[in-house]
């Protein structure tokens, strides 16, 4: 289907073609060099393409090699452990090819042609196969399995099935109709991936952190969006994400950030180990790297090559994270090929689709049962970057309509050492609901009324810090006294996690559970102590309070709550309480 | 190659429209022959089948469709040697010191072309400018892209002069250049640079391209891509560690607006288009240093906010792409504090990587913290004590806000040639801390107070 034109006229990344019989988002090859474009629009005789690669001496008349197909990454086994730039191509073979810049007219396989993979069908002659349908397993890594599946399109009788050591690109499966099989697929990136159904999300994504799981959860399969203020420790939370979440595979967009900063992601996560498995981190982990210099076209592409490689994997029912570092940025990119298509602007010169092609992309996560038949999901945690911290921007309201979850990372908590820097008023999660049966049945069947007690302490907290600051904390009566104690108790005993303690770090469910049931326990008891008349000063000053402090740094959590919740009891006895 | 166009049809503000020409590169540099006898140089911006539109750089006085085009067949390049040390050229690369042209090594493209982030080495060697605000509070690491953002008429040329003087990697005899591009700036702060440059022998090792006020704004627009070229020659080629000063980028921001208007383009915020993010990074991005080569290129780039406004479009899209800000605060130059910085806004990504032991000292993280703790609960103690009264607070908040004085006098302030050494530095960081009462110093570890606090040392 390849068809040949020529350049009518270059302005920028911005190409105007004829000749090229094109169909909208058809990859072409443009020039003598072959620089990768896309078409995005279509006008008589005339093509509009954006180019992924610096135009700079293209001249009108210069071929133009239509492939006729859209933008695909290669999907199979070798995506694991990969660092990628926004078109799949690998970097370190790109280093390889053209040193430390990277020129143009360059391409590479985003899978590696020559590796050997072993594969091992589960599917044998004469099966009846459909797309998505599983032949056979690839051990990709040491802890992932590679599911092998149809592509969606296509459907049949097995003709033949091979076992043994194979390339991507070796048929490994005949069909009767002589339809040939390999291990790679290809997939357009702009569409979803299809799914038998999408199902709706009931399992949180335990994430192991106090203020995420116990406060603002969100469920697998849901959306979720965090602001980056300057210095506000997004990338620790990103990286206990990134390690901790109960997801099988990682996949990290860096779009159009620093690339000193990228090279530090690319630097540490290969380093960063798996807790649970004790291997490192990369072997479920997929990088996407397209810092803010390299070109703006493959910027805006490079959240669709990551979102259909999570969709990939997702298919074979593993459940995915995604973080897209920062959304801000590609919604920029569009912003500028926008410009460039002399496209009638929108708010703050963003294209009038920006709100349409940001809920398409967070539409693509969600929890589902796949073609083969088996329960997978995809997590999107997408960053924002307001310009001058103000969130009344367009592409953060965009974002805010459409995610189910808003971690406030706050700049001021960090200053003033409170990690992780959620703020615990502003952010929200719209999950805790359709969560509530998962908690009664897994955590406690009063988890979710603790939870919502814990919030509204917080929140009377904050509107008693004002008549503090104006009066002073002995101006009020006893009971609120408490109620700010209390309150600091699940700021700083619960919300306050330690990243870098290696008991504290990670937080399961149960503990998590206790500890906030503790510190309840601890407040039922000191009101009912202060209305039956003992002093206030005896309520706060108690030992086990304080002790209650440092359990969650105890190796042997479950032993030392005991005994500090027994000591709690008999303190209170002693002085009078109960 | 050499064929001249006579077929101008138009020339609106810095471009020109030329018809029925034989096929044009994007980006291609153009001569101009004016009828009179003199040239220009332009680039081209558009390139169709029919119609060219050329953006000249000197301007377009006196052209008119009478004047032949010639265009070079090739993108805008830079002659690259390491002759250039010494040289002062024009912002379009010419020589203007009256010496000879400079013997090409090399032409190199002067867009340049993104560095692999694979590539990258995470910046970590630790820059010793010899400003206590800096390198105590906001280090300063190679291959680091740190702007100042200054307001007119506050000293950042100075401070800029300085740390061009005396940045420094401490015990380290590396071959070191400065590159220095003027964008707008007027003759007489040009004037000022070069005086100082001659007088300290900083020209020697320095490499300067200047756009002057009166230069024509379009060549504003190559100047910063000229300089870093020459920068990443010196830094990758010739394994220097070289100092891009690029001032002021506010000036080369209106250059890309003008441009912008008078291509008929859709304005993004505040007029400036929409592309400015990844214009800038294109300019800021190229700092860094790589994997296996030894040379780093370092920008330090100054930006005057626009009515101090740092959520201009200019600073807020900067601070997106650098990696922190130098704030100039003119509150502080109005009390006579030179540099005039205020670390509070200030802010250094990779200061965590530059610092600690083995780099700086094991106490300087601590140390750092401490003050900023201090010196932020100091400055808002200021402003409760001008509704209050200094006799209203407690003893505890008394001193903390007589640190904030402390700080702006002891730690701040230092004269223009006052060379600190990191050690110079926290000594005196450890001089004021020690007048604060122990217990308040919460966030330095005891193993810090009894090695370095000053009250611990007298009683040995």
């Amino acid at each position: 289907m390849e068809v040949n034109g020529e350049i009518y006229r270059v302005a920028g990344p911005v190409v105007t073609v004829i000749g090229i019989k094109p169909r909208m988002y058809d990859v072409v090859k443009v020039g003598h060099e072959g620089l990768m474009g896309e078409v995005i629009r279509i006008k008589g005789e005339q093509a509009t393409v954006q180019v992924y690669e610096d135009t700079s001496g293209l001249k009108p008349g210069e071929p133009v090699m239509n492939t006729g197909l859209p933008l695909s990454v290669e999907l199979g086994p070798g995506l694991l452990e990969s660092i990628y730039d926004g078109i799949q191509r690998p970097l370190p073979v790109l280093q390889e090819q053209m040193g430390n810049f990277i020129q143009r007219g360059v391409t590479a396989n985003g899978l590696d042609r020559e590796r050997v993979w072993e594969f091992k069908p589960t599917a044998s002659k004469g099966d009846e196969v459909k797309g998505g349908n599983i032949l056979g397993l690839v051990q990709e890594t040491k802890n992932i399995e590679h599911k092998i599946m149809v592509p969606p399109s296509i459907s049949g009788t097995i003709e033949e099935i091979k076992a043994g050591s194979f390339k991507v690109d070796e048929t490994i499966c005949v069909l009767t109709d002589g339809t040939e099989i390999s291990m790679m697929q290809k997939w357009p990136v702009r569409g979803p991936r299809p799914v038998a159904k999408k199902l709706m999300p009931t399992k949180p994504l335990i994430t192991g952190q106090r203020i995420l799981d116990g406060m603002f959860p969100i469920a697998k399969g849901g959306t979720a969006a965090i602001p980056g203020p300057f210095g506000s420790g997004k990338t620790v939370t990103q990286q206990q994400l990134a390690k901790w979440s109960d997801t099988d595979i990682v996949v990290y967009i860096g779009c159009g950030e620093r690339g000193n900063e990228m090279a530090d992601v690319l630097n540490e996560f290969p380093e960063l180990e798996d807790p649970k498995t004790g291997r490192p981190l990369m072997e479920r982990t997929v990088l996407i790297a397209n810092t803010s210099n390299m070109p703006v076209a493959a910027r805006e592409a490079s959240v669709y090559t990551g979102i259909t490689i999570a969709e990939y994997y997702r298919d074979m029912g593993y459940d995915v994270s995604l973080m897209a570092d920062s959304s801000s940025r590609w919604a920029e990119a569009m912003r500028e090929i926008s410009s460039r298509l002399e496209e009638m602007p929108g708010e703050e010169g963003y294209p009038a689709y920006l709100s349409a092609r940001l809920s398409e992309f967070y539409e693509r996560a969600g929890a589902v049962n796949s073609l083969a038949g088996l329960d997978g999901s995809i997590t999107v945690i997408g960053a924002v970057s307001p310009p001058g911290g103000d969130f009344s921007e367009p592409v953060t309201q965009n974002t805010l309509r459409i995610v189910k979850v808003f971690w406030a990372l706050d700049a001021k908590l960090s200053q003033r050492r409170h990690f992780p820097s959620i703020n615990w008023l502003t952010s929200y999660s719209l999950y805790t609901q359709g969560l509530a049966d998962w908690y009664s049945e897994n955590v406690g069947s009063d988890w979710t009324q603790l939870r919502d007690d814990a919030m509204d302490l917080l929140q009377q907290e904050s509107e008693l810090q004002e008549i503090v600051q104006l009066v002073g904390s002995d101006a009020l009566p006893e009971d609120q006294q408490l109620t700010l104690e209390v309150a600091r108790m699940v700021r700083e005993y619960f919300l306050q996690q330690n990243a870098f303690h290696p008991v504290d770090t990670y937080c399961p469910f149960d503990k998590q559970y206790k500890l906030l049931k503790s510190i309840t326990r601890y407040g039922e008891m000191a009101t009912a102590a202060l209305e039956s008349g003992v002093p206030m000063n005896k309520i706060i000053t108690i030992k086990s309070k304080d002790e209650l402090a440092k359990v969650k740094f105890e190796e042997d959590f479950d032993a030392a709550l005991d005994v500090v919740m027994k000591k709690m009891d008999e303190e209170f006895a002693q002085i009078g309480g109960n | 190659m050499t064929k001249e166009y006579k077929t101008i049809v138009e020339v609106s503000g810095p471009l020109i429209f030329l018809e029925k020409t034989e096929p044009v590169g994007y980006g291609e540099l153009v001569q101009i022959n004016l009828p009179d006898g003199t040239t220009k140089r332009g680039q081209v911006l558009d390139t169709s089948a029919d119609m060219v539109v050329v953006q000249v750089f000197e301007g377009t006085v006196g052209l008119n469709e009478e004047s032949g085009v010639v265009f070079s067949g090739e993108t805008i390049k830079l002659p690259v040697s390491k002759d250039m040390l010494g040289r002062i050229l024009s912002g379009a690369g010419e020589p203007l010191d009256g010496g000879p042209r400079i013997i090409p090594d090399k032409r190199v493209d002067i867009n340049g072309a993104s560095m692999n982030p694979y590539s990258r080495m995470p910046p970590e060697d630790f820059i010793q400018t010899g400003i206590s605000t800096i390198d105590g509070t906001n280090t300063l690491v190679r291959g680091q892209k740190l702007p100042i953002f200054s307001g007119s008429g506050l000293p950042h040329n100075e401070i800029a002069l300085q740390i061009a003087r005396q940045a420094k990697v401490p015990g380290s005899d590396e071959p070191f250049a400065v590159v220095f591009a003027a964008m707008g700036i007027t003759n007489e702060e040009a004037q000022y640079f070069m005086d100082d440059f001659e007088k300290t022998g900083a020209l020697e090792r320095a490499v300067v391209f200047l756009n002057l006020a009166d230069d024509p704004a379009v060549e504003r627009i190559v100047t910063p891509r000229m300089a870093l070229t020459a920068a990443e020659y010196l830094a990758y080629e010739h394994d220097m560690h070289v100092l891009v000063i690029l001032t002021d980028i506010t000036n080369y921001c209106e250059a890309l607006r003008q441009m912008g208007a008078a291509r008929e383009e859709v304005p993004g915020r505040r007029g400036y288009p929409g592309y400015m993010y990844t214009d800038l990074a294109s300019l800021y991005e190229r700092a860094g240093v790589i994997k296996g080569i030894k040379g780093s290129v370092t920008q330090f780039s100054i930006l005057t906010m626009p009515g101090d406004d740092i959520t201009h479009p200019i600073p807020d899209l900067s601070g997106y792409i650098t990696e922190g800000q130098i704030v100039v605060s003119r509150e502080l130059h109005r009390k006579g504090i030179y540099p005039p910085i205020n670390v509070l806004p200030s802010l250094s990504r990779l200061m965590n990587s530059g610092i600690g032991d083995g780099k700086t000292r094991d106490d300087h993280k601590a140390v750092s913290d401490q003050m900023y703790a201090a010196y932020a609960e100091g400055r808002d103690l200021r402003g409760l004590v001008a509704i209050v009264g200094k006799e209203a607070l407690s003893e505890r908040d008394r001193k903390m806000l007589e640190f904030a004085d402390l700080f702006e006098d002891r730690f701040v302030r230092q004269s223009r040639d006052e060379d600190r050494t990191i050690d110079d530095t926290l000594k005196v960081a450890w001089e004021i801390l020690a007048e604060l009462p122990e217990a308040q110093l919460t966030r330095i570890d005891n193993k810090y107070l009894d090695k370095y606090h000053p009250a611990h040392q007298k009683s040995e």
